[in-house]
């Protein structure tokens, strides 16, 4: 990387405003910043004097907890204020609320929203760094670096790389944010699942798109299951869960069409035998609890990459 | 009674007395008195003379489909703001949208619009009435009432109508009382929870996407209704190229339809919502390129009878939310004229055209008075000055509400003088010394 580089965002919307680059530096810092979860001590005073609010509108646990690892450990003050707990429930909008939050000087705000752009939103009204943690059907930016940066610790690499993801892509901000940035990496990926779960245009998003499940893991180095959203039944997306699993789900014979020594990977929670055979995900291949480590280590660079600078 | 005013030397354009040359025109007794070559007109003393070189002199503009908001949303526009704005844009009679709180489904709301319209004075008001009680798409409006008090069509508009029987009905029984059937042509069940239109665009801002084929569905069943009961139906903003093209087929074997679109739908495309811009969000939604160009070939080959607003009043606790639940629509009446005449610039077709598509056919297809500079006819009048430029500005704006995503554009072409029945509604300040 270019020693004069710098990673000048300040805010970190989705993976579509990172360039390769960007990508790269977070995913060094957070090899680096790895090893501190492993200490006796894990606390390092980085981001010591700091404020960060989660403001989680959905519920969350990984990913709420995570952030919250990740700002402790950096030693950074975190608040926690979830929808239920927030005067939004009280009618308060999401900008008169974030402006409140805002004038209590936070230096970062990291949001989960259940409207697509609900970050960029917030970015748009407060001064304060936004992480976006998941907007709607949009992006989720930390989920898409920590996939990466498993993948890379896994196979050393990720250009050149076929990542086939499988499930509900039209509805998953994680497909979306992964398909973006695996493709600007440069590995090639391919997405399946019912017809009615793929969105238009996404080849341009940079997905090919393979009619089965068999076609698309096919020489597959990841295999990346989805989560099927078993709220989203009232509209006749798929005939049923059982039907799902026979023809979608991740199985024994679905890992063995891609590479012997390709990794399976789920972005939790999983419903088990449904998208993902239970015996794939806890089986060898299984990097799904590396990727909950290195979810820690990601949101820990990402916090330090947006306020440590000073 | 309004006094004499002398329009000299405007370029007259009247379609309807197949005129568009030089021309003075006289205005008495709030009614055109005399439309002659220039100069031959004397100056009556105590009149009013506008020297109107190098600008136009049109029948008032008439803009078939408006929301007022009044009563109910009064924050968002009142009858006297909304008409304030169209006298602003051009327009000397609106056509007002029931989907006001409560809605325009009997004769005292009807009666209470035009009460309020008279009142404000800037513009006539044809108060629309609901094809269903409370537009719920159940029952039948009482159109025998709603006519009666002074609606001049009916629609459920912001909704469609879902329910195909309803709709027959409606289209039979609007007979009894020669009103209109005005079609907002959606089927909810594709269009559900969508916020823009379906494609690449939707998928990458994470947004549900909103079908063209919503559209076309409907429409086609209207068409397929208006042709089964032999009567007359109106079909609202159309946005698609296949609506388009099942209009023009529909045109062709006789079915008595008539259809408009709005400015939005051949200026602008999908693009402009990006980055979440509620003020580009609207139903239906903005489309692509090629509906554009659909849109605008239609408004020249004649399977679009008229240019109209869809205005849309939504204050800022309306708009600046998240996209998902941002409302729906854009505010309109004062930039019809300009965005109509840029197509005008462009080619796409003449002036007298512009003519037909905001005034001679909306009067028409309403079956109202106006359209025409006729002698003896109520001097409903507009003088656009189509060369004149302007920043579109907040400040600028006539409407109570600033919704529109042409804030910031330089636009050309301006209404500069209107006359409702020989009343001065607008003058475009620092245009006239008289």
């Amino acid at each position: 990387m270019d020693s004069e580089y710098r990673f000048s965002h300040k805010h970190v919307l989705g993976l579509a405003d990172l360039s390769a680059e960007d990508i790269l530096a977070v995913l060094q810092t957070a090899e680096s910043f790895k090893e501190i979860s492993s200490r006796s001590i894990k606390k390092v005073p980085t981001l010591r004097g700091k404020t960060i609010i989660n403001f989680f509108f959905e519920p969350s646990t990984r990913t709420r907890l995570s952030f919250e690892v990740a700002a402790k450990r950096m030693s950074a003050d975190t608040f926690n204020i979830s929808n239920s707990g927030s005067s939004t429930v009280k009618g308060e909008t999401l900008i008169d609320t974030a402006r409140n939050l805002a004038a209590m000087n936070p230096d970062c705000i990291i949001l989960r929203h259940p409207r697509s752009g609900s970050a960029r939103l917030l970015a748009d009204h407060i001064n304060a760094s936004v992480i976006n943690a998941g907007d709607g059907t949009h992006e989720h930016p930390s989920q898409g670096l920590l996939d990466l940066m498993t993948v890379r610790e896994a196979k050393g690499r990720i250009a050149g790389l076929k990542i086939a993801i499988i499930g509900d892509i039209a509805h998953s901000r994680v497909a979306h944010s992964n398909i973006i940035g695996f493709s600007k990496m440069g590995a090639a990926v391919t997405v399946s699942g019912p017809a009615t779960l793929i969105p238009p245009g996404i080849v341009d998003l940079g997905a090919q798109v393979s009619r089965t499940v068999m076609e698309a893991v096919e020489g597959a180095d990841v295999i990346m299951a989805l989560r099927i959203q078993k709220e989203r039944q009232q509209d006749p997306l798929f005939p049923s869960l059982r039907e799902y699993a026979k023809f979608f789900g991740v199985s024994q014979k679905v890992a063995d069409a891609a590479k012997p020594e390709a990794i399976i990977m789920h972005p939790g929670p999983i419903n088990r035998g449904v998208e993902l055979d239970p015996k794939l995900a806890d089986g060898s291949r299984s990097v799904i609890l590396e990727q909950v480590t290195n979810g820690v280590a990601v949101r820990m660079a990402l916090l330090y990459l947006i306020m440590g600078g000073d | 009674m309004p006094g004499l005013i002398l329009l000299k030397n405007g370029r007259v354009i009247d379609p309807a007395n197949g005129i568009d040359q030089i021309q003075d025109v006289l205005i008495a007794g709030g009614k055109i008195s005399a439309v002659a070559p220039p100069g031959t007109l004397s100056e009556q003393t105590g009149g009013i003379v506008y020297d109107l070189a190098g600008k136009w002199v049109v029948p008032g503009l008439i803009d078939m489909h408006v929301h007022l908001r009044e009563p109910g949303q009064e924050y968002k526009e009142t009858i006297a703001t909304g008409t304030r704005a169209a006298a602003a844009g051009g327009f000397t009679a609106v056509a007002a949208m029931p989907n006001t709180k409560p809605v325009n489904d009997n004769q005292t709301v009807t009666l209470f619009i035009l009460a309020k319209a008279a009142e404000a004075g800037f513009a006539r008001v044809y108060p629309v009435g609901a094809i269903s009680s409370g537009s719920s798409g159940e029952h039948l409006a009482e159109f025998g009432e709603l006519r009666q008090a002074g609606a001049v069509a009916v629609t459920d508009d912001g909704l469609p109508v879902g329910n195909s029987q309803l709709m027959r009905r409606a289209l039979e029984y609007a007979g009894n009382h020669d009103l209109l059937v005005i079609s907002h042509a959606e089927e909810l069940s594709l269009s559900h929870n969508g916020a823009m239109n379906y494609g690449s665009l939707a998928t990458r801002l994470g947004l549900q996407g909103i079908p063209h084929v919503a559209e076309e569905i409907m429409v086609y069943r209207d068409l397929a209704l208006a042709e089964f009961t032999g009567r007359p139906i109106h079909i609202a903003h159309v946005s698609t190229r296949e609506s388009l093209a099942l209009i023009r087929r529909a045109k062709k074997k006789g079915v008595a339809v008539t259809a408009e679109t709005a400015p939005h739908y051949f200026t602008l495309t999908e693009t402009a919502v990006d980055g979440y811009n509620t003020l580009a969000k609207m139903n239906p939604p903005l489309r692509t390129e090629a509906d554009v160009a659909a849109v605008r070939g239609a408004l020249q080959d004649g399977t679009l009878d008229a240019i109209a607003t869809d205005h849309a009043p939504h204050g800022e606790l309306d708009k600046d939310m998240e996209f998902d639940l941002a409302a729906n629509g854009i505010i309109g009446l004062e930039t019809a004229v300009p965005l109509t005449l840029q197509l005008v610039r462009e080619n796409n077709f003449d002036a007298r055209r512009m003519v037909e598509l905001l005034s001679v056919n909306p009067a028409r297809i309403l079956g109202v008075p106006g359209g025409t500079l006729s002698v003896g006819a109520p001097a409903d009048i507009t003088v656009i000055d189509p060369e004149k430029k302007f920043v579109f500005t907040e400040e600028s704006i006539q409407s109570k509400s600033k919704n529109s995503p042409f804030l910031g554009w330089e636009l050309q072409g301006k209404a500069v003088l209107t006359i409702l029945e020989g009343r001065i509604t607008w003058r475009q300040e620092g245009d006239f010394s008289s």
